[in-house]
């Protein structure tokens, strides 16, 4: 007896008992839509993580001093201090192959700003260079950045962060041309900056980026420079940028490169995306495990309702075998029957789920993984031939004389 | 598998002291105790026998569905002995045609797929199925029921169907248990009519029945009792009594 055959037979099967084999495609169909939703959050939630990083340039590495945890006392006193000395010697030629652009980084602290009757304290009021924008991913939305030569001739100007731009002047106000007060010291606002959105509970909008020699001039004292952000020329220098940056950065303060605690730490983006991405790959196989349980339910629902089919059409088995049908197409007939609910559950399981995945859910915008989507379809294929075997096994053993009897 | 059902006996059936007991326990069940039998290609065989006389039990060996305790069958000349499940289940494809009392035809399926089933078993291809399917329904005059479903037809038509389904495969043997025993009268007339013209073109049929005037129209009638054939006559002949039939059996 052809597949063909065997399929129409088990199409007739799945027919007989409308609502029971609804009810049971209706359990594969869960488990293959939770399969294809789950994994799609799992790695939509991986790809929101992924995104927050880039913010931070891909190919960036940045510097920070004082040390890693062990408290903060005690890494403070072994805290470089970094000048634009530093800076200096990492933007030297030699360097050039591996690092495009190295950037300082003044923050000025406590800084109110003021224009007219508002007034508002910005998250960070950073002085630094133009090259900012490539290493940290900002951009002038409306306006522009502040030039080179802004930086050497200590232009008082600014650019202002999405959030700072409503607080100062009200939606829809640029504010740019306007002179912002911060700390009673005149600023011109030349730019706002495109929006980069929330990094956990810091406000990336709420930000002030000035030519650093400015802020050095006004609003922080001293020589040290908070925060060198360093640009490698591509992707796969960055590591190569990283060992140059902490072996520079080492040897000019005289510290062990290789040291926990070196008084500066290093900070790779690409490897912050790693290790996240390691970590939201067990999430995903998480959630994916807890949507396959609920298939294996399914499957067992299969293999329920088959053993109560085998039952029922127990003279219908008798009569089969009496007129000649093999062992092979007994168990081919409801292994048929089995893989066709299965399959319908399947495919409507995987409708369900893609347009499920359109969804936002938890936060989180699903991003469909479609390799998880085949293997969904399969698996719910799979589990009903391994669920559907039992049952058909049993059909297929059955004596025809007590088949026939059966009643 | 060709070799083992090439024909060694020229009988369609050649029962050689056929035992069959049920072990219930405690006590066995002696349900058939030695038949000797021998049905010749063309025969109209009638068995006969009040219920528990074994007719059933012979019915279930006769038809591969059962195999005996001991004695040796021999189905168009093939030992059934030496046949495992599937030359069993292609035996029964094959050599016999079944007609049972409750038509058994499988329902929600139309007339002309219940006949193709056995074609289908047998792996022949749609259009010479199709074919034969409708030639057997023609010879049963269910042409113009080939569509509807078992439940829609009369039970004379099923067991009309129910005959088509078994000749289609154009058997050595029509196996028929009680076919009559669930239709009225006219339909159980219109189902004898089928058999006699199956028998008139020369086909071999055993039909189990506890009615005379069914059997009646089988050209050699036995009787069984408790387990025994008690009497074998053909319509032609005179009844024999029981002891010539017994002599038969040493004989043989």
């Amino acid at each position: 007896m052809g597949a063909y055959q065997l399929f129409r037979l088990a199409l007739r099967g799945v027919n007989a008992n409308k609502l029971r084999s609804a009810l049971t495609i209706l359990g594969i169909l869960i488990g293959v839509a939770s399969v294809v939703v789950l994994v799609a959050v799992g790695n939509g939630s991986a790809d929101a993580v992924k995104k927050q990083f880039e913010g931070l340039g891909t190919n960036s590495i940045t510097v920070f001093t004082g040390g890693f945890g062990g408290g903060r006392g005690g890494a403070r006193s072994q805290a470089i201090v970094m000048t634009m000395k530093d800076v200096e010697a990492l933007q030297s030629t030699e360097y050039s192959p591996s690092i495009k652009s190295v950037v300082p980084i003044v923050n000025a602290q406590n800084v109110t700003a003021t224009f007219g009757d508002a007034s508002t304290t910005p998250e960070q009021f950073q002085g630094t260079t133009p090259n900012i924008q490539t290493a940290s991913s900002y951009r002038a939305e409306v306006g522009r950045f502040f030039s080179a030569d802004e930086v050497t001739n200590r232009q008082r100007v600014a650019l202002i962060g999405k959030t700072m731009q409503a607080n100062l002047f009200g939606e829809g106000i640029s504010g740019v041309g306007q002179k912002v007060k911060f700390n009673r010291i005149e600023f011109e606002v030349i730019g706002v900056l495109a929006t980069k959105g929330t990094t956990g509970t810091r406000d990336e909008d709420n930000v002030v980026l000035a030519p650093w020699t400015a802020v050095r001039d006004t609003l922080a004292g001293g020589t040290s420079v908070n925060q060198i952000k360093v640009e490698a020329t591509s992707s796969k220098t960055t590591t190569e940028a990283q060992t140059i940056v902490t072996e520079v950065l080492a040897a000019r303060n005289g510290k062990d490169p290789n040291a926990v605690n070196k008084g500066f730490q290093v900070l790779n983006a690409s490897a912050l995306i790693a290790s996240s991405t390691s970590t939201s790959k067990t999430l995903t196989v998480l959630l994916g495990a807890v949507a396959a349980i609920s298939l294996l339910v399914g499957g067992i629902g299969i293999m329920n309702i088959m053993l109560v089919t085998v039952t029922e059409r127990t003279r219908e088995i008798g009569i089969r075998k009496a007129i000649g049908a093999q062992r092979g197409a007994i168990l081919g007939q409801f292994l048929m029957e089995s893989m066709v609910l299965g399959a319908i559950g399947g495919i409507a399981g995987v409708v369900l789920g893609l347009v499920g995945a359109r969804f936002r859910i938890v936060g989180v915008k699903p991003s469909v993984s479609y390799p998880s989507v085949i293997v969904a379809f399969i698996v719910s294929v799979a589990v009903s031939l391994f669920f559907g075997f039992y049952p058909a096994n049993r059909a297929a053993s059955l004596r025809p004389i007590d088949a026939l009897r059966h009643e | 598998m060709i070799d083992t059902l090439t024909p060694q006996s020229t009988s369609v059936i050649d029962l050689r002291r056929i035992v069959k007991t049920y072990d219930m326990g405690e006590h066995t069940v002696r349900a058939l105790r030695g038949i000797n039998l021998n049905v010749e290609r063309g025969d109209f065989l009638a068995i006969m026998g009040a219920s528990g006389s074994g007719k059933s039990t012979l019915m279930n060996i006769i038809g591969c569905l059962d195999i005996p305790t001991s004695g040796r069958y021999f189905l168009d000349g093939v030992d059934v002995a030496t046949l495992d499940e599937g030359q069993l289940a292609t035996a029964r494809n094959r050599k016999i045609g079944f007609i049972f009392q409750s038509f058994n035809l499988i329902a929600r399926t139309s007339v002309i797929d219940n006949v193709e089933l056995p074609m289908a078993y047998a792996g022949m291809k749609q259009a010479q199925r199709a074919d034969r399917a409708r030639a057997a329904l023609e010879l049963v005059g269910l042409t113009d029921r080939s569509r509807h479903l078992p439940n829609e037809l009369s039970g004379g038509q099923q067991q009309r169907a129910a005959v088509a389904r078994a000749i289609a495969t154009n058997p050595a043997l029509l196996l028929a248990d009680e076919p009559t025993g669930n239709l009225d009268s006219e339909s159980t007339s219109e189902v004898l009519d089928v058999f006699d013209q199956m028998h008139r073109s020369g086909r071999t049929i055993v039909m189990i029945t506890h009615e005379p005037d069914v059997a009646a129209r089988a050209s050699r009638v036995i009787r069984l009792k408790d387990g025994e054939i008690v009497s074998d006559f053909r319509a032609t002949d005179p009844p024999r009594p029981s002891g010539a039939t017994q002599m038969m059996e040493s004989n043989s």
